[in-house]
């Protein structure tokens, strides 16, 4: 078998090995039971003392929302500022300059969101304090405000009849202890000595070969990238991400960052089965986000190895697939299997230019974040498809005429109403911000922003139109990748998407933690023949056929006029 | 709520301590004993240094191999793709005219001997490799330039050409440019 077709199959069957036990291992962690990384309790003991938290305190689902709110709003504040006056501070051996309000804005809530859009480059637009204090911090608390809101959740189901759904402290400071900050750990050590740079030296000066003299920006950057897998952050230490040969110096690293930011996403769906006792509804929801994932996949990869017909148009011959904004080392197949993971979970990194795929990798990359439902980020991919969910069973109750029932509780009007206002949120903001931006950009042409509307796009007709979809898709989606050719940073942009961000994280974590707090306040009904079952082939098909009718109504025409017009309008 | 506060201010002290200070503190004391110190691995010529490993760095004379199109002229204090979209009529111009440059110095080649990733710019504008076909083009240039017998160029590509990772896994036969360029200088 060819050898980069074998370098995705084993990096797949790798992620499974490691995210199955790390499944049960995460089911067990968070019910409280017997884990070998007990010996860890001191030292969470400790950060609790200092911190003076109750971690045995039990919170409703009021309650657990306040006190993830809270440390999130002080994180806005804080890092706000810091980026505000980063150059003022130190750990800035590049001299670099502190952001623009709007600037700050945005990236200071990218980073608080999961998502790191990144309208700055590493090189230039961030000092190793911010990379280190403010970016990397982020990327573990954010990931780990993901899997708290998930864990609620989860009990919430599992404890039948409750209004406790845990202590929001003991979660969010388990799954960095427990999980990100050991396995990150691992991570920065492979990437150390495979060429990520890790020591606080700053930019170096070369004279190359030829004479010329070069400026090379370094930094410590291994920590950093470690974690912005494994918490399907994404935000990157060098401009050009992962695919930067730093970042990502050969195919070993390749291999380690993709299997990395697909772990957690896969073993959180598994351990929603283990912890609420139902293994196979696990089993299930994985194979419908398997099925979707690789719908989008294959086809990606199909067209990246054939290459850009425009090129082959030319004469020129593509062995190595299309090759426009991508890696020698990587090659097509492995940069296609990046690009289809990075957008079902919310990571958002990239090791090779979403730009410039040929257009129908477009497509199955926004479609993946339209749906945002296939494993998606750290904990909030399992919420999302929770929604999905709830409108399956809605619809399902509808079409066989009884009242529908979730896990032994009856849905009622409340809990539906919520569900279908997550669903529709997506298609509002993603639709609204293109809508406004095409307008700005085209009647709005010459306003006086740090890039001209008119500037904006990188390319011109139907994929400058992706561009701007990208951007929101990416942004609602909480994903962080981009169409990078977008003139993204003023006032427009860094202000928009700010607010979309912050709509699209938030409202679909309260929303199912609401759900779930409710459902679980309710009485509940031992199930019985009469019962809709869940955790069957048939309702997994159902879930999967509500998901793509709901967002192939509400993105088609948008997705007409961006990449599928591009592809035909190749001749 | 207040004690929300109070404990939200207090936490993130704590774990700034561990997360951002002794965390990276451990990864870069055990870099230290990677190659390169945790700095970037680097390559040297006559006792030079000349650049790094990873990075690649602008070839455009005749007696060098060339690398791939970088949308940030090789300067490693940035790093970007293109961002070309595949219809893109101005990118798909600049491809052409790549390839008209590449013909002229190589009038021996037809256009379909052309590899993609000589003419298309790379993801980071730093890539460091070529393909091995990308290289193998430009031996009859080099070595006519050179006054070297192509043969002996072709033994220094095939000595330079990098295999899968473990034989198995991801792309093999291509060439990082400027270790193949430090060996050519070295060369008798």
């Amino acid at each position: 078998m060819n050898t980069e077709l074998l370098g995705i199959v084993a990096s797949f069957i790798i992620t499974l090995l490691i995210a199955i036990p790390l499944g049960k291992y995460l089911a067990k962690t968070f019910a409280g039971e017997k884990v070998w990384t007990d010996f860890l309790k001191p030292i969470e003991n400790a950060i609790f003392k200092l911190s003076g938290i109750n971690p045995a305190k039990p919170m409703d689902w009021k309650q657990f929302l306040k006190a993830m709110m809270t440390i999130n709003i002080l994180w806005l504040v804080y890092g706000f500022f810091v980026l505000l006056y980063q150059d003022k501070l130190p750990l800035n051996p590049d001299g670099n300059p502190g952001m623009t309000a709007d600037l700050a804005f945005n990236t200071i809530i990218s980073f608080v969101v999961n998502c790191n859009l990144q309208h700055y480059s590493g090189e230039s637009g961030a000092t190793y304090l911010t990379q280190h204090f403010i970016f990397m911090f982020l990327h573990f608390t954010s990931c780990a405000t993901g899997i708290a809101a998930a864990i609620a959740v989860f009990k919430a189901f599992r404890d039948k009849t409750t209004a406790d759904v845990g202590n929001f402290w003991m979660y969010f400071v388990r799954s960095i202890t427990r999980l990100l900050l050991p396995i990150s750990a691992i991570i920065a050590l492979i990437l150390a000595f495979n060429g990520t740079p890790s020591s606080y030296a700053g930019k170096d000066k070369i004279i190359t070969v030829q004479g010329d003299t070069v400026n090379v920006s370094r930094g410590p950057a291994a920590p950093m990238i470690a974690i912005k897998h494994l918490g399907t952050n994404g935000g990157g230490w060098f401009g050009a991400n992962s695919a930067h040969p730093l970042e990502n110096p050969n195919y070993l690293t390749n291999m380690v960052e993709i299997i990395a930011q697909f772990i957690i996403p896969v073993a959180m769906i598994l351990a929603f089965g283990y912890f609420i006792n139902r293994k196979k509804l696990g089993w299930i929801i994985f194979g419908v986000m398997m099925v979707g994932t690789l719908m989008f996949m294959v086809p990606t990869i199909i067209g990246e190895v054939s290459g850009n017909p425009m090129i082959a148009k030319m004469g020129i011959s593509q062995p190595t697939g299309s090759m426009e904004g991508k890696e020698v080392r990587f090659g097509p197949m492995a940069t296609g299997y990046w690009s289809t993971l990075t957008t079902v979970t919310s990571t958002g990194s990239v090791n090779g230019m979403h730009d410039s795929m040929v257009p129908l990798s477009g497509l199955w990359q926004l479609l993946a974040m339209m749906i945002n439902g296939f494993f998606g980020g750290c904990g909030v991919g399992i919420l999302n498809y929770l929604v999905y969910l709830i409108i399956a069973v809605f619809i399902s109750g509808l079409m066989v005429g009884r009242t529908p029932e979730f896990l032994g509780h009856k849905v009622e009007a409340r809990e539906v109403k919520i569900a279908a206002l997550i669903t529709l949120l997506s298609p509002f903001l993603i639709m609204a911000g293109t809508a406004l931006s095409s307008y700005m950009f085209v009647h709005h042409g010459n306003a006086d922003w740090a890039v001209k509307p008119s500037s904006w796009l990188n390319n011109p007709g139907y994929h400058g139109f992706s561009e701007m979809l990208y951007e929101y898709t990416s942004a609602n989606a909480n994903n962080g990748s981009g169409f990078e050719g977008l003139g993204d940073n003023n006032i427009f942009w860094n202000v928009s998407t700010g607010i979309v961000l912050l709509f699209g994280r938030f409202l679909p974590i309260i929303g199912p933690v609401a759900i779930a707090g409710l459902l679980g306040k309710k009485k509940y009904v031992p199930e019985s023949a009469g019962t809709l079952r869940i955790d069957t082939v048939t309702f997994g098909i159902m879930t999967f056929a509500v998901i793509l009718v709901l967002n192939a109504l509400s993105y088609f025409p948008a997705l007409a006029l961006g990449p599928i017009a591009e592809h035909f309008s190749m001749k | 709520m207040k004690s929300y506060i109070v404990q939200a201010i207090r936490l993130t002290v704590v774990l700034t301590i561990l997360l951002c200070i002794l965390y990276p503190a451990f990864i870069a004391f055990a870099g230290k004993f990677s190659n390169g110190n945790g700095n970037g691995e680097t390559i040297s010529l006559n006792g030079k240094v000349v650049g790094y490993a990873n990075l690649a760095q602008k070839f455009d004379k005749p007696k060098y191999f060339w690398g791939r199109p970088s949308a940030v002229q090789y300067n490693a204090a940035g790093s970007a793709g293109s961002n070309k979209g595949p219809t893109n009529p101005d990118y798909l111009k600049e491809v052409n005219n790549r390839v008209d440059t590449l013909l002229k110095y190589h009038p021996y080649l037809k256009r379909n001997d052309i590899p993609a990733d000589l003419v298309t710019a790379s993801g980071s504008g730093l890539d460091p490799d070529i393909s091995l076909n990308a290289a193998l083009i430009q031996v009859k240039r080099v070595a006519q330039v050179r006054n070297l017998d192509e043969q002996k160029l072709n033994d220094l590509i095939a000595a330079q050409t990098e295999k899968p990772l473990w034989g198995l896994f991801g792309p093999g036969a291509r060439v990082n440019v400027l270790k193949l360029n430090v060996a050519l200088d070295q060369m008798k």
